[in-house]
Order: C-alpha cells, then structure tokens, then sequence
C-alpha cells in the first residue's frame, strides 16, 4: 500500500504527459463557428445606394451556387488589405461573392467600392447595430463564409482572406462542393 | 564570423555538458576521486562557453547585424540601446540562451561555492545540472538556432513587438528564468539525495538558500509582470489567470511549499520523501511552463511563436526528467529513512498542513490552465477557464492557509499547543474580527460583494498575528524593556525575513482585496474641456496632441485632475503607435496615493473632437506592490541570515 503510493506521482505525469502529447495535434485557436452546417440566418438586407435596387442580399439569393459571403465596411482597414484578393477572386470566376456592408455609411461605402474596385455580385446593407451580422456570429471584420448550393453555411473565415489563404485552404472547399 | 563562434562555442558547451553529465555520475557509483572531480573544471568550461555564446548573440544584437536572421526579425536601429539588449532574450531563441546561461551560471556556482559538499553529492548533483544542460543546448541547436544566417541581409529589423519596449518587461524575464532555473538547483540535489539514498539536514542547508534565492527571483519576476500588465495594458487589472501567468504561479506555489518544507528537514529532519518531491514537483512546474508557453497547446496572450516540433522536443525533455525523476522517486523515496516524529498540532504540523494546501492550490491552477486541452482531447468541445473558476476554487484553498499562517509560528517544533497559541493570539483574532465588520460596514453591508470583509479580516489577522509571533521572539511585554532593543537587535535574519515576508503577505491580500472590490471605472467619449468623475475625481480632458517618440508617434491626452474642488494632480496618458513593428499601445497615466491609484487611459480620436477615455479608481493597488516588495525584501534578509549564507555552515564546521 505504502509503496504503491510513491508511484502516484509518476503515473500522473505520465496521464499528463499523455494529455500533452494530444494537445500537440490539435489547434486550440480552431474554434469551429456554431454556424457551421446551418442554413444561413435568415435576412432581407437592401442594396446600398448608388448599386442596381434588386443587389440587395436576402437568404433566398444563397440557393442554387457555392457563394462566398464577406462581411465588410469602408472603416475597416483589414478590409482594404484583404480586398486586391477579393478582386482578383472575381477575376478568376469561380465563385460568385456577395458582400454585407456591416455597420457603415452607405455614401462611404459605395465611394470605397468605386475607388478600390466592386468584386461583388449582391451588396446588402447592415447598418449599426448590424443584426444581421450578429446572427451571424460576426466578432469583427472582415469575416468571410462559404455557403453551399442549399443555402448551408460550410466553412467561416476570420479576418482578411491572403492569396494563400484563398489557394490553399478557400478554394479547395469550394472546388470540392461544387462537385 | 561572431555569430559563428557564438553557434560553435554552442557545440564546444555541449560536449563539455555530456562528460559532465556521465564522468562524475559513473565517478560517484565506483567512488573514484578523479572522475567526480572533472564536474568542477567541466562546468566551468561549460558556462565560458556559453557565456561566449551569449556574448555573441548580444554583441550581433548591439551592432544590429541583420545577417543573423533572429537580430532581423527583432530588432532595429532605431530602438533604444535598452530594448536592443532586452531583444536578445524578447524572442524564442535568445529566452532559451538566456535560460541556458543562467543554468550554467548555477552550475558554476554549485563548483565554486560548494567546495565543502561531500564530494559524491557535489558530482550527482553537477552531473544532474548538466543532463538538464545536454537536454537544453540539443533543443537550442536543434531546433532553435540563435545564430541562423539570413541571406541577404536586410536593410533594417522587423523590430520588437512594442509592448515588449518597456523597462519593466525588459527584466521580467531574465528575473523569472533566474527563478525557473533556480529550482533547477533543489531539483539536482534532489535527485542527487535519491540516488545516494540519504537525505538529511546538510543536504536541506544547502537546498534552502537555493530555493530561496529562486524564490525571491521568481517573485519579483510574476510581480514585476503583473505591474507591467497594470500600467502597460491599460485595462486597469494586474492579474488575469492567463495561462503563461499561470505558468510561472505554479512553480512559485510549490517552490514555496518547498521553502518550507526544506526548513523542516534541516530543523528537524522530517519530512524528507515530501520534500524531495516537492523540489521534483518545483522544476517540473518550471518546465512544463516552458513547454505550455512554445508549444502552443493553449492559447494565451502573450506566447511565443509556436512550433510543434519545439512543443515535441520540450515534451521529450519534460517526460526523459520529470518522468524518469518522478519514477526514480517511486524506486527510492520508501527507502529514505523516517526521521523525526511530530505531533499533528505542532510547526511541522501546520507546515505540512499549509504545504498541502499550497500543493492542492498548485494542483487546481494546474487542472484550471490545462481542462481546455484535457476538453479538447476528449472531444468535450472547445471550452475557456476563466477567472471565476480560478476565483472560486482557488481562493477559498488560500483562505485557511492565511489563517494558519497566523497561527503555525505560534507553535513550537514538535508537539504544539494550539490552545495556547490561540490564546496569545485572542487580540488579533478580536481585531479581525473587527476589521471585517467595519469593512462590511464602510461598504454599505450587501452593496460591496460579501468576500470583501473576509479578505480584510483575514488581512488584519495575519498582519497581527505575524507582529505578535515578533513580539513573542523579542519577549517586548514579558520581559523588562531595557534589554529590548538587544534583543531585537540578536534576533536572527532569517526571523526577521519570515516576519517581513508573512505582514507583506498581509499587505499585498489587503490590496488584492480592495482592487477586486471596489474599483470605480468608466469609459466614455470625451471632448476637450469635458470633465468626468470617478470616485470622487474629477478628470478634466484640457489637451490632446501628438508627440514624437524615438521609434513611434504618439497621442498625449492631458488630464487636468481634481478632488473636492482643489487640485489633484495632471496625468498624460498616452497612446503610442510604434513604426516598425507597427502596433499601437496605451501607457496608463498613473498617480499613486497611499488609498489606491488614479488611473487614465486615452485611446482614438472619433474624428468629431472627443477622445475615448478610460477612467479609473483602483483602491489600495499600491499595497499590493508594497506587500509584494516586503515579501521579496523579506527573501532577501533571510538569505542574508549567517546561517544560511551558502556553504557557511560547512566551513565554520570544517574549522572546528
């Protein structure tokens, strides 16, 4: 009894160690968004001003085509890092991106759009408080979604999307769910 | 052409590292003279060269030579001489040589002070030192160059993070790791003792003032980040269960655990198995804390760039020394030798007792830091532990520790009688008493939170009954007053640094306590001329502009600061957005008074005039630094006690 004891610290450490060896393999800034394979919240938001009246973005738009859905805003400097991407992503075709003008003026926003280039297909707006972007569990811009042909959110972005992350990790899911 | 000398003198410290690790240990088991003696010279040759190497990292640093691929990604001309030193260790690689550096500057100080060990614990215990050398430099020049060349050069560094840039942080780590490796030290002479098989009071007069002194640096380092946190990140708290904070808690728990139960080996040689432990569990702490902080198994807000094969390689280190340790322990702790008998109520006692709590407490800080991994591994989903679950857990542990603070150095060695002690200490306890039910009624009863009260009668408590253990000591009401100021004068160090450290405890709980509870704040948007009150003071925005600092552009807010209608003070807080890296930061504009800090933070302009301001109150702070300042003083006058000084005892023994 007594001796066994003395090996209480030894298997411990190794439960521990066993525990640590696993933290290695998995990323403890991977937080998965609950959003994930759910349909996307429902919306009706109206275009921004100064873009045809029927661009503005509603749940219904997202059937039928992979999209990606950016969250973005004329005051965001991330914004304007991420958007050169953005554009060159519309240049290439292969997804239709839709925009939701979070928490913005719509006059700065549509002078934004008109300086640094439109990628957009739909413009919605979300002025402040930005409801729409809280359901969709938006923490700050930009974030990105990709929502499959049934409407499904399948994969969420935070923070400016880089060529590489648009090569390597974006455009696969996109390719596969276009399949 | 330095760095290489630097990455070759690496190399050299290496194999120096591995005869030291095996000669003398083979040495000490055939008992032959001549091999244990090659630890001494072997660990001086190590610490020359990696002290070289140090050299050359610092000197490249100094130069600013962005051929040398970790100076370019930290550093930059135009950064102050401070912070181009300090960049040496503000980054993965120069930390570890920093760290290794201080190993083996206690590796030396093990052959050069201790001239008088018996000669096989010195060989174990150097031997030991420097299989944790061998493990270090193999992780350094395997993984983890210092001295990487960068080709080509680039005209200018990345530069160091700007939080970073900060005289406070600039010695917090060489501090900690002073601590971290400090226990490196117990840790040796503990796994020296097992393999000898022998652990008696010699062996604790030498453990003790090691563990002391990386004591004390350990403390100053926590506290000295803990005030960097205060005034650097602007959010007016100190302390935030973050789990690199509480990396470097857990080791000073069980390395005060420690502390103490080493003087109970030494004054009464029991407690030995537990002690070992400790001294095992102390290191352990140190390095799993390495390990949480580049392996990036947790998120946290200031860890280093992260790599999993670093992450592997300290995992491989943690599981070949703790593990193999822990395992050594279980095969030879039943066989150390019981020494002296105690009663449950006596010092031994109520050491053992606060031992186990501060293990327990070590232990649920250990669960609270790592359930998030432990959740993920077993697919329990993505959780965070936050305050409230270290705040309610751990603090009610701390609670009847503090009390028997109070009373433990009533007791006396052996068989205690705690009656007695509670009877002498019938004022404190009365007082306390008081304290808490004035404090109760200052905050209007239920309108303060309930803890409040508790925390400041246990406050007085201690800082009572650790006054009246002086008192006793100095006889000052049961003996005549003539002879008193000889006999405080005769009282020992080491008496005086246990009172001193335990009232600054009490200081440091009475602002803890205050901070937590009654802070004012408020955050707005403030134009020129606007003026908003906070407990009492009113802060007056009367000008902002820009200033120009050496690497960054600032905005100065000025505070025009008063209370009761007179003048108080002006305060310039700043928000600075440095050059290279590009980053803002905020310096907190603080103005101390003996009841707590005023405290103001400026952040962006809103573009139509105001300001975003963060105004605070923050009770008793300064006591909190001024506790924990008495606490390290404390440290330090007991390791000035005689009969700690390390190897004393030995010599005056080897003159007799």
């Amino acid at each position: 009894m007594r001796r066994s004891l003395y090996l209480l610290p030894v298997a411990l450490f190794l439960v521990l160690a066993g525990f640590l060896l696993g933290g290695l393999f998995l990323n403890p800034r991977d937080i998965p968004s609950v959003l994930i394979d759910r349909p996307v919240p429902e919306m009706n938001l109206p275009a921004l001003a100064g873009r045809p009246a029927d661009s503005g973005l509603a749940s219904a738009d997202l059937k039928g085509r992979v999209s990606l859905v950016n969250i973005f805003g004329s005051w965001c400097i991330s914004c304007a890092d991420e958007h050169p991407t953005l554009m060159r992503i519309k240049a290439q075709g292969v997804v239709p991106i839709h925009g939701i003008d979070w928490r913005d003026d719509p006059a700065k926003a549509l002078a934004w759009l008109q300086r640094n280039g439109d990628p957009y297909d739909r413009v919605g707006v979300d002025p402040a408080p930005g409801r729409t972007s809280i359901d969709f569990g938006v923490t700050g811009a930009p974030e990105s979604f990709i929502v499959d042909k049934a409407g499904v959110i399948r994969y969420k972005h935070v923070g400016p999307i880089t060529p590489k992350v648009w090569e390597a990790t974006l455009l696969p899911i996109i390719v596969e769910l276009n399949k | 052409m330095i760095a290489e000398l630097g990455h070759f003198a690496l190399i050299l410290a290496l194999a120096v590292a591995l005869v030291q690790a095996t000669l003398p240990m083979v040495g000490a088991a055939r008992n032959q003279r001549q091999w244990m003696a090659v630890a001494g010279p072997a660990s001086a040759a190590q610490f020359l060269f990696i002290a070289v190497a140090f050299a050359a990292l610092t000197h490249a640093y100094v130069t600013s030579d962005f051929s040398v691929l970790n100076v370019a990604q930290n550093s930059h001309t135009d950064k102050p001489m401070l912070y181009k030193v300090a960049g040496v260790w503000g980054n993965h690689e120069g930390s570890l040589l920093l760290w290794i550096t201080i190993l083996a500057l206690f590796g030396l100080a093990v052959s050069v002070l201790g001239r008088n060990l018996p000669p096989g614990l010195k060989a174990r215990a150097l031997g030991v030192q420097a299989m944790i050398s061998v493990g270090f430099l193999l992780f350094i020049l395997l993984t983890s160059n210092p001295f990487a060349r960068l080709d080509p050069a680039p005209f200018n560094g990345s530069g160091l993070n700007p939080l970073l840039q900060d005289p406070g942080l600039a010695f917090h780590p060489p501090l900690l790791y002073l601590g971290y490796v400090g226990f490196s030290m117990a840790y040796s002479f503990a796994i020296a003792a097992l393999i000898e098989g022998r652990v008696d009071p010699a062996w604790a007069r030498w453990v003790r003032p090691w563990t002391l002194a990386a004591w004390i640096f350990l403390s100053a380092g926590i506290v000295l980040g803990s005030w960097w946190a205060y005034y650097e990140l602007g959010w007016g708290g100190w302390w935030y269960w973050d789990p690199v904070e509480n990396a470097s808690f857990m080791p000073w728990l069980a390395g005060t655990a420690l502390l103490h139960s080493a003087a109970v080996v030494e004054k009464r040689d029991a407690l030995k198995s537990w002690t070992i432990l400790l001294a095992i569990v102390a290191f352990g702490f140190s390095l799993l804390g390495t390990f949480l902080v580049r392996s990036g198994v947790l998120t946290s807000v200031h860890a280093f760039a992260t790599d999993p094969a670093r992450g592997a390689f300290i995992l491989l280190l943690l599981v070949v020394s703790i593990g193999g340790s822990f395992s050594l322990y279980a095969a030879r702790a039943p066989w150390l030798k019981m020494g002296g008998m105690f009663a449950p109520v006596s010092r031994e006692g109520a050491l053992l007792f606060n031992n186990v709590l501060m293990a327990t407490g070590a232990g649920t800080v250990l669960l609270g830091t790592l359930y998030p991994l432990f959740a993920d591994a077993l697919s329990l989903g993505k959780v965070s532990v936050g305050p409230p679950f270290f705040n309610s857990v751990f603090l009610p542990l701390m609670v009847p520790m503090v009390v028997a603070m109070g009373i433990g150095p009533m007791l006396a060695w052996k068989r205690g009688d705690l009656a007695g002690a509670l009877l002498r200490l019938k004022l404190s306890m009365l007082l306390a008493l008081a304290a808490a039910a004035a404090t109760w009624m200052l905050q209007g009863g239920s309108a303060g939170p309930w803890w409040a009260a508790g925390g400041m009668g246990l406050a007085v408590w201690l800082a009572l009954g650790t006054l009246a253990e002086w008192a006793e000591r100095v006889r000052l009401f049961r003996a005549p007053l003539a002879g008193l100021p000889h006999r405080i004068a005769v009282l020992p160090r080491s008496a005086w640094g246990m009172t001193l450290t335990h009232f600054g405890l009490a200081v440091f709980i009475a602002g803890m306590t205050a901070s937590s509870a009654w802070k004012s704040e408020s955050v707005q948007t403030q134009k020129i001329g606007e003026t908003v009150t906070v407990a009492g003071y009113a802060f007056t925005l009367t000008d902002a502009h820009e200033v120009a600092g050496p690497n960054y552009s600032a905005l100065e807010g000025t505070f025009t600061v008063a209370k009761d209608g007179r003048p108080f003070a002006v305060m310039r807080p700043e928000k600075r957005a440095y050059r290279q890296p590009p980053r803002p930061t905020t310096e907190a504009a603080i103005h101390g008074t003996v009841l707590g800090d005023v405290y103001a933070v400026i952040g962006d302009a809103d573009g139509k005039g105001g300001y975003v301001t963060r105004l605070y109150f923050n009770p008793l702070v300064p006591w909190m630094w001024a506790g924990a300042a008495m606490m390290v003083l404390g440290g330090l006058v007991s390791l000035s006690d005689r009969r700690h000084r390390i190897g004393a005892p030995q010599r005056a023994r080897a003159k007799a």
